[in-house]
């Protein structure tokens, strides 16, 4: 049986993808951050260290989509080392939102097979930031001061969700609030400028609070709780790499608030690369690392680069959907029950949310490149094998007869009978599939694969909009070409009709 | 006279439904042979179970001498090779060029492209195809030419054996009496044996040298096709022969009525 054969080839193929991707002689260690910018900063701080002691080379995983993906890939074994909080260990790790001293939680964490390393100094939190204008003329200062008013406000999903988030603030401090919206920061920030909204949730160390001249109120009944930095690493990794650990312990209580919003500004305002800023904080408590590698500041469009990541993305998802969707389709087409069955079951994957399905594959594939193209092959499937399906059931079945009395043979009757009659639909299918891989691929970068999602993530790291349009425009130029593309081979395929 | 056909004890079956029950006969080599009936006689399927279409629950049927076997097993793919088949909508490949429709066959058997070539412009001439029409895809063309390509699809290998359910059912009564003519002309010329499935009386009694009448499964009557008309061996058969008869003679009356005015 062909079918069997080709898995076999895909398993091979996938085999070898891994496989290239790890060549150590020298162990590695795996740093991961959030997308952020305070995540990157840290992730690279965090790295250089390492590489400042010569004992690992260090694999840069930076910038994956919610602390969700970056539990599943330390579930995996895919990671070594992350910036976290100790408000989100709390809430997402141990599931006790209730802690908030750090000496209880660092015991806890340790005590599910973690190392801590922290204080690092700085509490990240959650703050509300109000346009300065606006704080003068109603005298708001503390968040009290938002009684009594139905106050518009734009909120991250983040901040709608989290435990000690709007909910605990809105029934804390006895609030009306008027409509409040969900957005990300880099829109958020832009409402509050036009005065759309009145206020916004900002994260206390965050550079743009000055540079967008906010004033954060006091959270005068201590609501939001703390999220106090620090460094969480894989069981085993302070004996595996004594002096990566020592060297990362000279950051613990360095990092100040200040000092962490200047290193966030120099990334979100001034543009500059994470390693440079980094290499130049390092360099500030006299730490020299070998090499910085990569002076590109931060937001430039890498066009070849990204394209290149995005279309290979495309391409090899597609690629395996066709290997598995057109034998899945054939055998299914045979009967009208069994294609009903497959094609409803290809449809559930579908029907998962992408940013799921991504998160899904992270404990089979780890993070990277693999993930995201299993979980886009999986997208590609139900348009791929509906397009066989269509293809061949619409085919007239005298012509199959025809077909057995010119004496053709099963191989020949595919090949020239039902291939080219179910072309067309065949072709649709794809088209539709290499659409929509086009727009979900953007949401590879969450992950670390790649790609225009890339920008669109950099670009709501940095709030800015203009930046996330560089990643989303080329997206969807690429979208609008594939469709073109696959529009003019299937009008060729059925040229006869 | 050999046998070319020969059905012995044969019960077929559509799905679970029986269509035809012990059916024996017959079928001489180098002859026309008519399968008439009414819808629902089992004449189509009595036709499909020569080429393996369709496989008898009980009894046999042998073809030229060799039992049909199922259409897939590759013994009966190289009989069916044997046998030019036309269909009521000529059973084209609809993604196919008139050229490549025809010349199937010869791709199949691997022919050379300047044999293929000669063999076509011969038959295009035999069934009346222009040459105009080769790029032509069967969409494009009107009922009668794509039953000329279909038949000649089916003459390209000189199969001793050719099938036809139902060639001109599709047609308007102008081309379908343009054909009768060309096809009673062809296969007096070929001499080879033809299986012909109709419903209509005076195509099979103008075409055929035998006629089988099938009524829901049985031999009706078997025969010489003057014989059926002269002297039906039974009521039904004398009613099915005549069933076309009265309209006929409403027209002629009204006709010559005119001419005569």
């Amino acid at each position: 049986m062909t079918g069997r054969r080709l898995l076999s080839w895909i398993a091979l193929g996938a085999a070898a993808a891994i496989g290239c991707r790890q060549e150590p002689a020298q162990p590695v260690i795996r740093v991961t951050s959030l997308r952020d910018v305070e995540g990157q900063v840290l992730g690279e701080l965090f790295a250089q260290l390492i590489e400042s002691t010569g004992e690992a080379r260090v694999e840069r995983r930076l910038g994956l989509g919610g602390s969700g993906v970056v539990f599943a890939a330390f579930h995996a074994g895919e990671v070594d080392l992350v910036p976290q909080y100790s408000g989100t260990l709390a809430e997402e790790l141990l599931r006790q939102p209730e802690l908030t001293d750090f000496a209880t939680i660092r015991r806890q964490v340790e005590a599910r097979g973690y190392e801590v390393l922290g204080p690092l100094g700085f509490n990240n939190t959650y703050g509300i930031g109000v346009k300065r204008e606006m704080a003068e003329r109603f005298g708001l200062r503390r968040i009290s001061d938002l009684r009594g008013r139905s106050w518009r406000g734009a909120v991250t999903p983040e901040f709608r969700e989290a435990v000690t988030g709007l909910g605990a603030m809105v029934s804390a401090y006895r609030l009306a609030l008027g409509d409040v919206r969900t957005m990300e920061h880099a829109l958020s920030y832009v409402a509050l400028a036009r005065g759309e909204v009145d206020f916004v949730d900002v994260y206390t160390t965050d550079a743009t609070i000055r540079a967008r001249d906010l004033i954060v109120l006091d959270d005068d009944l201590g609501v939001f709780v703390r999220y106090e930095g620090l460094v969480l690493a894989r069981s085993g990794f302070a004996r595996r790499y004594p002096r990566s650990w020592a060297a990362l312990g000279q950051l613990v209580g360095r990092l100040s608030d200040s000092t962490m919003t200047r290193l966030n500004g120099e990334f979100e305002i001034a543009r500059r690369s994470p390693s440079a800023i980094a290499a130049d904080f390092l360099a500030s408590i006299g730490v020299t690392p070998p090499t910085v590698q990569d002076e590109v500041a931060a937001g430039e469009p890498r066009w070849l680069r990204l394209t290149l990541e995005h279309l290979g993305l495309i391409a090899v998802s597609l690629a395996m959907a066709l290997v598995v969707g057109i034998p899945l389709g054939w055998w299914a087409s045979q009967r009208r029950a069994v294609a009903r069955t497959v094609l409803s079951l290809v449809g559930v994957i579908q029907t998962i949310p992408g940013i799921a399905l991504l998160c899904f594959f992270i404990p089979v594939f780890g993070v990277g490149w693999e993930p995201a193209v299993y979980a886009l092959a999986a997208y590609a499937l139900l348009p791929v094998v509906q397009g066989v399906v269509t293809g061949l059931t619409q085919i007239d079945a005298t012509l199959v007869d025809v077909a057995a009395v010119l004496g053709m043979t099963d191989r020949q009757r595919r090949r020239r009978v039902e291939l080219p009659l179910a072309a067309p639909a065949l072709i649709a299918g794809i088209r539709v599939a290499a659409v929509i891989n086009v727009g979900t691929a953007a949401l590879a970068a969450l992950v670390g694969a790649g790609g225009y999602g890339t920008l669109i993530v950099t670009g709501l790291a940095l709030n800015d909009w203009r930046v996330v349009m560089l990643g989303a425009l080329p997206s969807a130029a690429m979208a609008v070409l594939i469709h073109a593309l696959f529009a003019a081979l299937e009008s060729r395929a059925s040229r006869w009709r | 006279m050999s046998t070319a056909i020969a059905f012995s004890g044969v019960a077929l079956a559509y799905g679970p439904v029986p269509v035809i029950e012990d059916l024996s006969l017959e079928l001489a080599a180098g002859q026309t042979h008519c399968l008439l009936g009414p819808s629902g006689s089992g004449k189509s399927t009595l036709l499909r179970s020569i080429m393996g279409l369709s496989l008898p629950v009980r009894g046999e049927v042998t073809v030229l001498g060799r039992r049909v076997e199922p259409a897939g097993a590759a013994a009966q793919r190289e009989a069916n090779r044997a046998a030019g088949l036309v269909l009521q909508n000529g059973g084209l490949f609809p993604h196919l060029s008139v050229r490549d429709n025809v010349a199937l066959p010869a791709a199949l058997a691997g022919w050379s492209p300047d044999r293929t070539l000669q063999r076509l412009t011969e038959l295009e001439a035999l069934v009346g195809l222009a040459p105009e029409l080769r790029s032509r895809y069967p969409r494009a063309l009107s009922g009668g030419q794509r039953q000329r390509v279909a038949l000649a699809r089916a003459l390209f290998l000189d199969p001793p054996l050719l099938l036809l359910d139902e060639p001109l059912s599709g047609l308007d009564p102008q081309s379908r009496t343009e054909l009768q003519d060309e096809m009673k002309r062809l296969f007096g010329s070929l001499a080879r044996t033809v299986v012909l499935v109709t419903h209509d009386v005076p195509e099979a009694l103008f075409l055929a040298d035998t006629i089988t009448l099938l009524d829901r499964g049985r031999v009706a009557q078997h025969g010489p096709a003057e014989t059926l008309a002269r002297h039906p061996a039974s009521d039904w058969a004398r009613t099915f022969v005549r069933s076309a008869a009265p309209r006929w003679r409403q027209m002629l009356d009204l006709v010559d009525g005119e001419s005569e005015r």
